[in-house]
């Protein structure tokens, strides 16, 4: 007897996905709200342990498998899935909704997973939906940038892949537990897992791919990809040394191209390279107080960061303008839209009585406790450049600044909801942070308002935000250089800019030419060879068919003779 | 009665009713007739695997003349899943060939194709059934025969020089072929393999029977179009009427492939050909070659149809991979991918064919546009292509696992690495008609397009649903596998 708690959690919602475009819109919209529900209660009918077992070759999968920290993800997706298909109601592109609703149901069935099999399934599924969802955009550089993605998690799937089979031939198991990056196979698998959380030397897929989806779109996308690796992450190599060093990396680099960075979404873009630096420094640390910290930050973050899009999504939205220096003085006309965009720029900085402040703070006490000193300091360090890119230049740059002379209204009623809906669970969160303590992996025994704790963060927000301020001509004089773009170009003109540009572009199209040369050259040699007129494609005359028959017979023949 | 002779029925039927199809003037009857036939066939393979799985190799001697002066026919679990191979492929390219046949062949010519396809059908059935060297030779000269006559009747002019060159490739595989077994009757003077296979160790080390292993060798490689000389294939493939490429493509070369396994594990033995005549290595170089080579040949070609022969020819190579280890893993992977690849490529090339008859092409830049004008077919190509790159749920996955495992058991894991990696090639040759069917703009003509009828995409969704049940549940076929690879190499260990 199958009960309820075999249905493995993601299912309904890949299934629903598919019936959306033969549905018309009312029905769409109750399934696109109504199978997240759905989708959450099934999430927490899964118990403990193995509940649906299947034979597969010669191993045993087990796709529902569940225990806290499974469900603790399961549930954010779920949510997540909910609010996102809310802000999404309204627009009409049907492949967008059934992309998002896919993705979300393989990261559900990803958390679930109890063997590497079905991961990979989950894991590709993931990726082709996330690239069908960029696409969805319909534009020329969406589908660029899609195509970008599509390459990299392909081949970060081959990795994860040859790791699995490296895996199980060592091993003879397929089960998904902890693991130590301590032979060729689980490198790979952890190489493959890092690819999709953004880390380096292929950071730059997430910057690239998530900003060209559409406004509603890269809700979605930041929450699914990089979360899912996380949690496998967390499964799969908690305590991992060099974790701490990537992890570390990514924080910093969010932090420094957010702030060169002008496009609204791409700052948030390269801030969630940074959160999920913070939660892979987390895992590397690997103790209890590590793990729960990481756990807990994934969850606020899916939440405020989703907050943070929806914010720019609806500018976005009702603009049709991207990029900073378009935008400004927006408050006086999106009130709802600029209040819940600095309830999640708040949440993000970490201020006191938001869900930043009560999970992220456990990471950095967790690097304390284990007196890792340097750790602490720059995962501080990080927490104000954090304040710097998000907390106030997103907010700042597009909602106050100058008045832009735009007067869009805020968003259509099902966007607002979303954003309150998501703007109440950042404060609710932060304020009673006990329910989310409870379905923790580990039991918490941390208490996030202590008046010393409360005291100096604020006074780390608070220096680190006069310090904006105090920049803040600083930082417009670099920005006045995009700002007056066109005066430079006017007055400066060719003579000093087209100089400049000439010498540089001169160098870089000496590297340029070097570069594209020798894969031209590779490129021309396979062509030459296996092109259509190459001679391994071509049709041979009968007689040269026959000669090479003779010559490989007369080898054989040779070879065998003696 | 019948039961015991399903392993004569199941050629003579089919032998019998191939001149009917000529005699009857109308084109419908005659197709009904090949219809019939074709069921017939699958449903006496069943039953034949049935008999098989149940009570293990059946032996049954011709006319009830006792074996070493009769022919005997031999069926063990190798030979019973390429029999269901070849009759599954039949049954369901005869359905489609209808409207095919119609529309891309000459209305005088349609009882010469069904007559042929019989024919042909003959004599792949009876290459597997026979356990006699000579017969073997007979059956495949009425195979060869027939496939050269049935690529000839493509529709382009091209396809007369492709069946030409065919036909002078085949001829002198069959006669190198002929020669080997020639010399082996010489050196043991039987023709029945079983006892070719007893007599063969006394005089293995001789001249004679190393130059006959030389022939068989290379006479068996063109048959089944093994890189280099695989040189024959695109052609015949492109040229030859759709639902021809789909059968030969999904069978003629997958019984070559059995001919070199019953070659060179029951006749020489493993002993013979894998450790005192190396062949192990030299196949494996070339199962390599053509893995790569023409995986990148594919990648570059603009006609799909010519694109999935060099696919075949490097998804042969696979085949080749697993089989040149020589371990009951490596083999059994090897058939298994036999299976699935005679799945997918039919698949593929029934997909096409439905291409063809509605756009008249299967050039890429004539297919912009398409999958909104044949979502169903396109889809089918899609679930098919998945399946070639090995992606998990399909077919292909299952069948690239077992040779992945094979190969790191063995310790080879460069040849690991290049089953993954290649499988990268296939997704980009198979990405370009994806990309030009989805993502290009329609052309102007493209609104006139219609879905491929339902008497053509049936069949292909079978064989594609095929590809999806063995994803999920491989438990049946890889059991067959394993048995009909131990069943070969267990004579072999004699």
């Amino acid at each position: 007897m199958i009960g309820i708690s075999a249905v493995p959690p993601g299912l309904p919602l890949i299934l629903g996905a598919l019936l959306l475009p033969l549905l018309g819109p009312r029905a769409r919209a109750v399934l696109v709200l109504g199978l997240p529900l759905l989708v959450l209660a099934l999430v927490w009918q899964v118990p403990d342990g193995t509940s649906l077992r299947l034979a597969f070759l010669d191993y045993e999968l087990a796709p529902v498998t569940g225990d806290r920290l499974s469900r603790l993800f399961g549930t954010v997706f779920a949510i997540m899935a909910f609010a996102g298909g809310l802000f999404a109601l309204n627009r009409s592109r049907v492949v967008e909704l059934v992309a998002a609703l896919t993705g979300a149901g393989s990261a559900i069935g990803l958390t679930f997973a109890g063997d590497l099999f079905t991961l990979i399934v989950f894991w590709e599924l993931l990726a082709l939906s996330s690239t069908l969802l960029v696409w969805s955009a319909m534009t020329d550089r969406s589908y660029g940038a899609g195509m970008r993605y599509l390459i990299i998690h392909l081949l970060g799937g081959v990795i994860l892949m040859a790791g699995v089979i490296g895996h199980v031939a060592d091993t003879g198991s397929v089960v998904f537990t902890a693991m130590l990056p301590d032979s060729p196979a689980h490198w790979l698998i952890l190489a493959g897992f890092l690819v999709n959380a953004g880390a380096p030397p292929v950071s730059a897929w997430l910057p690239d791919a998530y900003p060209e989806a559409s406004p509603t779109g890269m809700v979605f996308l930041s929450a699914f990809t990089t979360k899912s690796a996380i949690y496998v992450l967390l499964r799969g190599f908690p305590g991992a040394e060099i974790l701490i060093a990537i992890g570390l990396y990514m924080i910093f680099y969010g932090i420094v191209y957010a702030l060169l960075e002008n496009d609204m979404r791409r700052i948030l873009a390269y801030s969630i390279v940074n959160q999920v630096g913070f939660m892979i420094c987390g895992i590397g640390i690997g103790t209890e107080m590590a793990l729960n910290g990481t756990a807990a930050h994934a969850f606020t973050h899916i939440i405020y960061k989703a907050l943070l899009l929806m914010s720019a999504g609806s500018v976005l939205y009702m603009t049709g303008k991207r990029k900073c220096t378009d935008l400004g003085g927006l408050f006086r006309s999106m009130p709802l839209t600029t209040v819940c965009g600095i309830i999640g720029a708040l949440s993000i900085s970490t201020f006191p009585l938001t869900s930043g402040f009560i999970s992220k703070s456990m990471i950095s006490q967790a690097a304390a406790d284990q007196q890792m000193a340097i750790l602490w300091f720059l995962l501080t360090a990080g927490t104000a450049g954090v304040l710097l890119h998000a907390g106030i230049k997103f907010p700042w740059f597009v909602f106050f600044q100058k008045d832009s002379g735009l007067r869009p209204p805020d968003p259509p009623l099902n966007m607002r909801m979303a954003m309150i809906l998501f703007a109440f669970l950042c404060i609710a969160l932060g304020v009673w942070p006990a329910p989310l303590y409870a379905i923790l992996p580990y039991p918490v025994d941390y208490v996030p308002y202590t008046y010393a704790h409360v005291v100096a963060k604020l006074q780390l927000l608070l220096f680190s935000g006069l310090a904006f301020f105090i920049m803040l001509p600083y930082l417009k004089r670099t920005l006045t250089i995009t700002l007056d773009w066109d005066w430079f170009y006017r007055w400066l003109g060719p003579r000093a800019i087209g100089q400049a540009t000439r010498v540089v572009s001169r160098w870089h199209a000496h590297r340029r030419i070097d570069v594209l040369r020798h894969l031209g050259h590779l490129f021309g040699t396979l062509f030459l060879y296996h092109g259509p007129q190459g001679i391994l494609a071509r049709t041979w005359a009968t007689g040269s068919m026959v000669l090479w028959v003779v010559i490989l017979l007369g080898i054989y023949l040779i070879a065998y003779y003696y | 009665m019948l039961l015991s002779n399903l392993p004569a029925l199941q050629v003579v039927i089919p032998l019998v009713s191939a001149p009917v199809c000529l005699l009857l003037r109308n084109p419908r009857h005659a197709w009904a007739c090949a219809l019939i036939i074709s069921w017939l066939v699958l449903a006496m393979a069943l039953l034949l695997l049935q008999q098989v799985y149940t009570l293990g190799t059946i032996s049954y001697a011709i006319g009830a003349w006792a074996t070493p002066w009769g022919i005997e026919y031999r069926i063990d679990m190798a030979g019973a899943l390429m029999i269901l191979i070849i009759a599954t492929v039949g049954a369901v390219t005869m359905p489609y060939a209808w409207r095919n046949i119609q529309h891309e062949l000459h209305r005088k010519h349609t009882g010469v194709y069904y007559t042929c396809y019989l024919l042909c059908l003959t004599g792949l059935l009876g290459i597997v059934v026979t356990g006699d060297a000579f017969n073997l030779f007979v059956f495949l000269e009425i195979s060869s025969l027939s496939s050269y006559v049935l690529i000839s009747l493509g529709p382009s002019r091209r396809a007369l020089t492709a069946a030409y060159q065919y036909l002078v490739m085949g001829t002198i595989g069959a006669t190198f072929i002929l020669i080997g077994i020639g010399l082996l009757y010489m050196m043991t003077g039987t023709l029945n393999m079983q006892d070719i296979s007893q007599r063969l160790p006394e005089v293995a080390d001789t001249r004679t029977i190393r130059v006959a292993f030389a022939f068989v060798t290379v006479g068996v490689s063109i048959k089944l179009a093994l890189f280099p000389l695989h040189i024959w294939l695109p052609n015949a493939y492109t040229y030859a009427p759709s639902v021809v490429s789909a059968f030969m493509a999904a069978t003629a070369t997958k019984v070559g492939v059995y001919v070199l396994l019953r070659f060179f594990f029951t006749l020489f033995g493993l002993q013979f050909s894998f450790n005192a005549m190396h062949v192990g290595e030299i196949l494996m170089l070339l199962a390599v070659a053509a893995i790569l080579i023409a995986s990148l040949v594919a990648i570059f070609q603009d006609n799909v149809k010519r694109m999935l022969a060099y696919s075949s020819v490097a998804q042969i190579g696979y085949i080749i991979l697993g089989i040149s280890l020589a371990t009951t893993a490596g083999v059994s992977a090897g058939m298994l991918h036999l299976f699935n690849h005679a799945m997918i490529k039919g698949a593929l090339f029934m997909a096409m064919g439905c291409i063809f008859l509605r756009l008249g092409s299967v050039e890429i830049h004539n297919m912009h546009g398409l999958a909104r004008q044949m979502p169903w077919t396109m889809a089918a190509f899609v679930a098919g292509g998945l399946s070639l790159i090995g992606v998990p749920l399909t077919a292909g996955f299952i069948s690239k696992w077992y040779l992945v495992n094979a190969a790191l058991t063995d310790g080879y894991w460069p040849l690991a690495v290049l089953i993954l990696v290649s499988s990268l090639l296939a997704l980009i040759y198979i990405w370009r008609v994806v990309e030009a069917a989805y993502f290009h703009l329609p052309g102007a003509d493209m609104h006139k397009v219609r879905e491929a009828p339902a008497s053509m995409l049936i069949p292909t969704w079978l064989l594609i649903g095929v590809n999806l049940y063995v994803g999920l549940d491989a438990g049946l076929i890889t059991n067959i596998a394993q048995q009909g690879a131990a069943s070969l190499l267990g004579q072999a260990l004699q």
